[in-house]
């Protein structure tokens, strides 16, 4: 297991410069999509809905304005969509289109090096671009306690919780249209309902234990609860516990099927 | 022949099996330091599948192999990392530039970067791409992306470079730019692995080859053993026009089976395999017929391997 673990290390470390070069060639254009659209949600939800919540009174938030409401959830579920979306189309890329795992693995390296090596790059991504957003949101003020910054290593926690897992059904699928239902059933729903900009408990029971077992939902709690200040110990460990346990098995599913796809 | 000569590749009783099909059905072969070995076969005889096992990227389902003296089911980085492989499809990162697919790619079997930019500039003049190092993969022809593949395949400075059908789809200019490429590469002692179904390619190319079909061995040797061993030294073709009918070829075949060692009836023309083509024609002559038009040549691989796998289509 050590020598698998450096070889790993290794491997990761030949796989650099590939990922390096694709970022370079694609940061604009991700930057844009990244901060765009959760920006404009900070911006409608957060100031535009948020103006009028506040003035109604935000007994129901536990006392804090919206804006600071919703922004740890905004935070966390931008790390969501942005590890969807890097674990989806660029899988398929490597394993259908461009092929370049298939050149990948010709060489001393192995299919789980390809997975460690992408979802690496996700898990770079998805803490870049949620480092960005975290200034933004401390500028507007989203934060209420200096702990909130601590919602930057949850973002990344989930990114990894969710990659993994759709990594591994990207290696599944024919073709890039199962990943549609991804975005339908899975990352809008889970973006409207997870708690993000109300409290699940204001849901229908069913849907509300729904909301529990998505990742991000315990994302948002955790991340929310660590900024206003709210902390339950328990219930964070639980969080952490589910979201790690998200992302071990996933791997080790996105490793299965990679090896399944690459080597036959 | 030298008494020393080392195996690279060997090959016992291997077979490969994909659920109930079975692609490789028990062959066995050695591919000897600084040869040319080919495979030969029509689709679906097995060379791809072959290939893939002996690129350690895809695991035996029963026999022996070992490359460069390893077991790939064990040392499957070790072996790979001693390889060039150049797969049918193009595997080239399409947006990276030229050069950045080849400094890239070294970087996977461990060189530095000083290491792969000197040895990316070297492979680009090798393969006449020097100065298309900047420009994206997505610009360049068909020919130009197989010369890449090939460079990337270099990269590692590989002892054994596997190439799965290397011309495949490009235009006679840029398949003899790559035989050319490929003779330099054997001169200077890289040992070749291809398949191909183009049998100039095999006669150019190969030392010896192997000819599949149905996911065994049908033939073995050089290109002029296999000439020697499945056909005759020459062929004459006899067309008798467009107004001689299939039913008539086969009377007139009749005619002339005594002139050949084997007569072989198509659509369009009677073939003669026989050692002396002209003594056959004048033969013919002799007994009153009158072909519209005549051909004396040389045997060649293609007779070979339609003898041996059939004028049928395999699909």
């Amino acid at each position: 297991m050590a020598v698998h673990m450096t070889g790993a290390v290794e491997n990761g470390r030949r796989m650099f410069d590939y990922w390096l070069t694709v970022y370079k060639r694609t940061w604009k254009g991700t930057m844009i999509s990244s901060f765009l659209l959760p920006m404009l949600y900070l911006a409608a939800m957060g100031i535009g809905l948020g103006s009028f919540v506040d003035s109604n009174g935000t007994g129901a938030l536990g006392g804090v304005s919206y804006l600071q409401f919703i922004a740890p959830g905004l935070l966390a579920s931008t790390a969501m969509q942005i590890a969807v979306g890097e674990a989806t189309y660029p899988v398929m890329s490597g394993l259908k289109w461009q092929k370049f795992y298939h050149s990948m693995i010709a060489t001393p390296l192995r299919p789980a090096d390809v997975v460690y090596g992408q979802l690496g790059f996700i898990a770079f991504r998805v803490f870049t671009s949620c480092a960005v957003f975290l200034v933004i949101i401390t500028l507007f003020g989203g934060l209420k306690s200096p702990l909130g910054v601590l919602g930057l290593p949850v973002a990344l926690l989930l990114g990894m919780a969710v990659a993994g897992p759709i990594a591994a059904y990207a290696t599944v699928l024919d073709n890039d249209s199962g990943f549609a239902m991804v975005f339908r059933f899975g990352v809008v729903p889970a973006f409207l309902f997870s708690g993000a900009f109300f409290p699940v408990s204001q849901l229908p029971d069913w849907i509300e234990w729904l909301a529990y077992v998505s990742p991000l939902w315990h994302a948002v709690d955790l991340s929310r609860s660590l900024s206003l200040g709210t902390v339950n110990p328990l219930l964070a460990l639980g969080n952490i516990v589910y979201l790690l346990a998200w992302f071990l098995v996933g791997t080790r599913l996105a490793v299965r099927g990679f090896t399944r796809k690459l080597i036959g | 022949m030298s008494e020393q000569r080392e195996s690279l590749v060997h090959v016992r009783g291997l077979r490969k099996s994909y659920g109930d099909f079975e692609a490789v059905r028990g062959i066995d072969l050695d591919v000897w330091r600084g040869e040319a070995f080919g495979f030969l076969g029509p689709n679906g005889a097995g060379k791809s599948s072959t290939m893939r096992m002996i690129g350690a990227v895809s695991p035996i389902s029963g026999g022996t192999l070992e490359i460069l003296g390893l077991d790939p089911a064990t040392d499957g980085p070790s072996i790979r990392a001693r390889l060039g492989v150049c797969p049918q499809d193009d595997t080239l990162d399409t947006e990276l530039s030229v050069r950045e697919n080849l400094t890239i790619y070294g970087r996977y079997f461990g060189l530095s970067r000083a290491e792969c930019r000197e040895r990316a500039d070297e492979l680009l003049e090798f393969v006449a791409l020097t100065e298309k190092a900047k420009v994206k993969v997505d610009e360049l022809s068909g020919g130009m992306k197989r010369r890449l593949t090939i460079a990337r395949s270099l990269v590692s400075k590989p002892d054994l470079l596997l190439l799965d059908e290397p011309t495949t789809g490009l235009d006679p200019q840029a398949r003899h730019l790559l035989w050319d490429k490929l003779f330099r590469l054997k001169q200077a002692g890289v040992t070749l692995i291809i398949t191909t179904h183009y049998m100039d390619e095999a006669e150019q190319l190969c030392d010896r080859l192997v000819v599949m079909d149905g996911g065994l061995i049908a033939a073995e040797g050089s290109p002029a053993e296999l000439i020697r061993d499945y056909s005759t030294r020459e062929v004459t073709e006899l067309r008798f026009g467009p107004d001689v009918m299939l039913a008539d070829h086969d009377a007139l075949a009749g005619k002339v089976e005594d002139l050949a060692q084997r007569v072989e009836v198509l659509p369009d023309r009677l073939l003669l395999y026989t050692d002396d083509g002209e003594r056959a024609v004048a033969a013919v002559h002799e007994r009153g017929l009158e072909p519209a038009a005549v051909l004396v040549r040389r045997s060649t691989l293609e007779d070979v391997f339609l003898r041996l796998t059939g004028r049928t289509l395999v699909d």
